[in-house]
């Protein structure tokens, strides 16, 4: 992790010459974090990487980790972008809640599909545009400001299923869950064009430089000249349209929306995702990519428990033991114990580990 | 909606309540209850069908719910002692901190029941207090088990409610109970579903990888129909027929379950009846006009629901009650 450091460059645009080679992206304490949790699931069950091809798609443990973790992928992606800029996002989860009962009870009165899904996506904008709104204009501390919305978003919800599990069998909703593209699940398939398309956006357009600037500090951008003011509501509002298209997914998966389950907890695991992948609570540089693949680690750790046979009361051990593992890897004194070793090349400053 | 919602509730109601013989007594009786609030789909059942079940004696009930914190629920029964009500019912959120407030309610000579939760503190603090049996819950599901595989061999998959939970750890003991001395069946894998539905899907597929595919399944037992409703999505996305390859099990009865057996995808599940304020309410009768102190623990029935039980009318019955 680095501390945020005066060096505006956006960290995987280096317009520089020679790109970081692939040798050292593949040490990133990330990547070996994945293929060490893969690896153990892999001795606790010798199955986990056979991918097999069944009813038109892919089936398998390694296809269950993306598929479980696409939406916390998703929160991931839009919650990068809120903690680059200092703040942090507490309602996504409600958020979730409050899309999937959205377009469930348009559905289930009959209105069509297309028109229940932007409107599930609209309400994910509002409640965004609602946290931005209370993060710029009154000026509140994003963490109390989303608190707001963590808490009374899913009474929210509650409000509008009426307390209940509203089912539905409509097929369009049930393809954003359920449905698979090229034989890839839905959800993988959404949150990596999602994951795609924010990272070209951040990174060769100065969105991403903004957001860093803001994130590094917020008066000195605004005295540069900046609307720090808008970008922030721009990355709220967006934080919540990511926590629509999740809460979408997982009310497909199931078939209904449950209002009082859909996305709880999931900020927290979205955070640490974003955390695993090197994005420092304190704003600046980011990276959506390894959020995702932060988010990726933390389901192949659900998933690696679930196949392993464990009883349910090690879950949180062990999931909290690997987590402390990965955060101690790239914490700043074992990134200077790595640097200091003698092949490697002296990294230039401000270069992320 | 509201009108078919009341319509439906109506006829949910007298498949549900057993006998109104009793009912004369409470007529024009004015009776509170604090209830936790509506945090899943059983408790809105159960706040739905104390309302209807105290309508159709014609009692006056005041209905107040905590939004499951313990300072409303000691405020309305300070409410309702003030009030002179002639009994209070309670879902106690919490166990413990009732002493003082049912003291009070007692010196005010009002009797006090307490639905489907227990407290810890003296047994005199209240008159008698209605609750399933957890344990006997999980015997149920389990006996049906042993008897619908007979003696063949099977393997069966545990989907466990919330870690800790009373629920998750008596319907785990009333079921390994009701399994012990079979050597026929064995319980291989056991994980926690959260009593959630995506959980239980996202559990199950995990069980159905590690056991070749599902082939060395033959039954899954979920501590709670929601889990239930998971895992027989997660059997179907594996190209097995839920029902039949799979034997599915449950607990808690909701219409999900049974629109799921209508279908053929599940083969039983154990009822936890929303309806605990019926028994309260004979408790009550029996109580203010004949003077009878009821028994200290009232247990409800634990009933066993098979597709052979008309699932559709179930379906329809409990669809208005708010699950």
């Amino acid at each position: 992790m680095t501390r945020p450091t005066v060096d505006l460059r956006p960290a995987s645009l280096p317009p520089n010459p020679s790109p970081r080679p692939l040798i050292t992206q593949l040490a990133r304490p990330q990547v070996m974090a994945l293929a060490a949790v893969l690896l153990v699931n892999w001795l606790l069950f010798p199955g986990f990487f056979s991918i097999t091809w069944q009813d038109g798609r892919f089936f398998g443990s390694l296809i269950d980790v993306l598929n479980r973790g696409a939406p916390v992928a998703i929160l991931a992606i839009g919650m990068t972008a809120v903690i680059a800029t200092k703040g942090v996002d507490l309602s996504v989860g409600a958020v979730m809640a409050i899309s999937g009962a959205v377009a469930a009870v348009l559905v289930t009165n009959g209105v069509s599909a297309p028109v229940a899904v932007l409107a599930a996506l609209g309400a994910g904008l509002l409640c965004g545009l609602w946290n931005g709104i209370l993060v710029t204009v009154l000026e509140i501390q994003p963490i109390i400001a989303t608190l707001v919305l963590m808490v009374a978003g899913r009474g929210l919800a509650q409000l509008i299923t009426e307390g209940t599990i509203v089912t539905f069998s409509d097929p369009v909703l049930i393809f954003i869950g359920t449905g698979s593209f090229l034989g890839f699940p839905m959800p993988v398939v959404i949150a990596l064009v999602l994951m795609l398309a924010a990272t070209l956006i951040v990174r060769r357009t100065a969105l991403g430089l903004l957001i860093e600037a803001v994130g590094v500090n917020r008066s000195a951008a605004r005295f540069a000249g900046l609307s720090a003011n808008a970008l922030l509501l721009i990355v709220y509002t967006f934080a919540g349209l990511c926590a629509a298209i999740a809460g979408l997914i997982v009310a497909g998966d199931i078939r209904g929306a449950d209002a009082n389950n859909a996305g709880l907890w999931l900020e927290l695991d979205a955070i640490l995702a974003v955390v695993i992948g090197g994005t420092s609570l304190m704003g600046g540089r980011f990276s959506i990519p390894m959020a995702v693949l932060g988010a990726v680690i933390i389901q192949a750790m659900n998933t690696g428990i679930l196949i392993s046979g464990f009883s349910p009361q090690f879950n949180l051990v062990v999931k909290s033991a690997v987590i402390i593992v990965i955060l101690v890897l790239q914490s700043p004194l074992m990134a200077q114990a790595f640097r200091r070793r003698p092949s490697a090349t002296p990294s230039k400053p401000g270069t992320q580990e | 909606m509201n009108i078919i919602k009341t319509l439906a509730l109506g006829a949910g109601l007298s498949g549900l309540l057993l006998s109104a013989a009793y009912a004369e007594g409470l007529q024009g009786k004015v009776i509170g209850f604090s209830q936790i609030g509506s945090e899943s789909g059983w408790r809105a059942a159960e706040t739905s069908v104390t309302k209807a079940v105290a309508t159709e004696l014609g009692i006056d009930l005041k209905f107040a719910d905590a939004q499951q914190k313990q300072e409303n629920q000691i405020k309305a029964i300070r409410g309702f002692i003030a009030q002179g009500v002639d009994a209070i019912l309670v879902a106690p959120v919490v166990a413990t901190g009732w002493e003082e407030v049912l003291t009070e309610a007692k010196e005010a000579n009002i009797p006090v029941v307490l639905l489907d939760r227990g407290i810890e503190g003296p047994e005199d603090l209240y008159l008698t207090s209605v609750a399933s049996d957890q344990v006997k819950e999980g015997r149920v599901a389990g006996e049906w088990l042993v008897n619908a595989v007979a003696d063949k061999q099977c393997n069966v998959v545990e989907l466990q409610g919330t870690v800790g939970s009373s629920p998750a750890i008596n319907r785990k003991q009333g079921f390994e109970e009701a399994l012990a001395g079979k050597a026929n069946l064995a319980i291989i894998r056991s994980q926690t579903g959260d009593f959630t539905r995506s959980k239980g899907k996202e559990v199950m597929e995990g069980f159905l990888k590690a056991e070749g595919g599902g082939a060395n399944i033959c039954a899954v037992y979920a501590h709670n129909d929601d889990m239930a409703v998971g895992a027989i999505q997660a059997i179907k996305d594996a190209g097995l027929k839920p029902g039949t390859d799979i034997l599915v099990v449950s607990i808690d009865a909701v219409p999900d379950i049974f629109a799921a057996m209508v279908a053929g995808e599940a083969n039983a599940t154990v009822e936890l009846t929303p309806n605990m304020a019926g028994p309260a309410f004979e408790a009550l009768d029996a109580y203010l006009n004949g003077g009878t102190v009821p028994a200290k623990f009232i247990i409800t029935e634990s009933k066993l629901y098979t597709p052979a039980d008309d699932p559709q009318g179930e379906y329809d019955r409990r669809k208005g009650l708010g699950y």
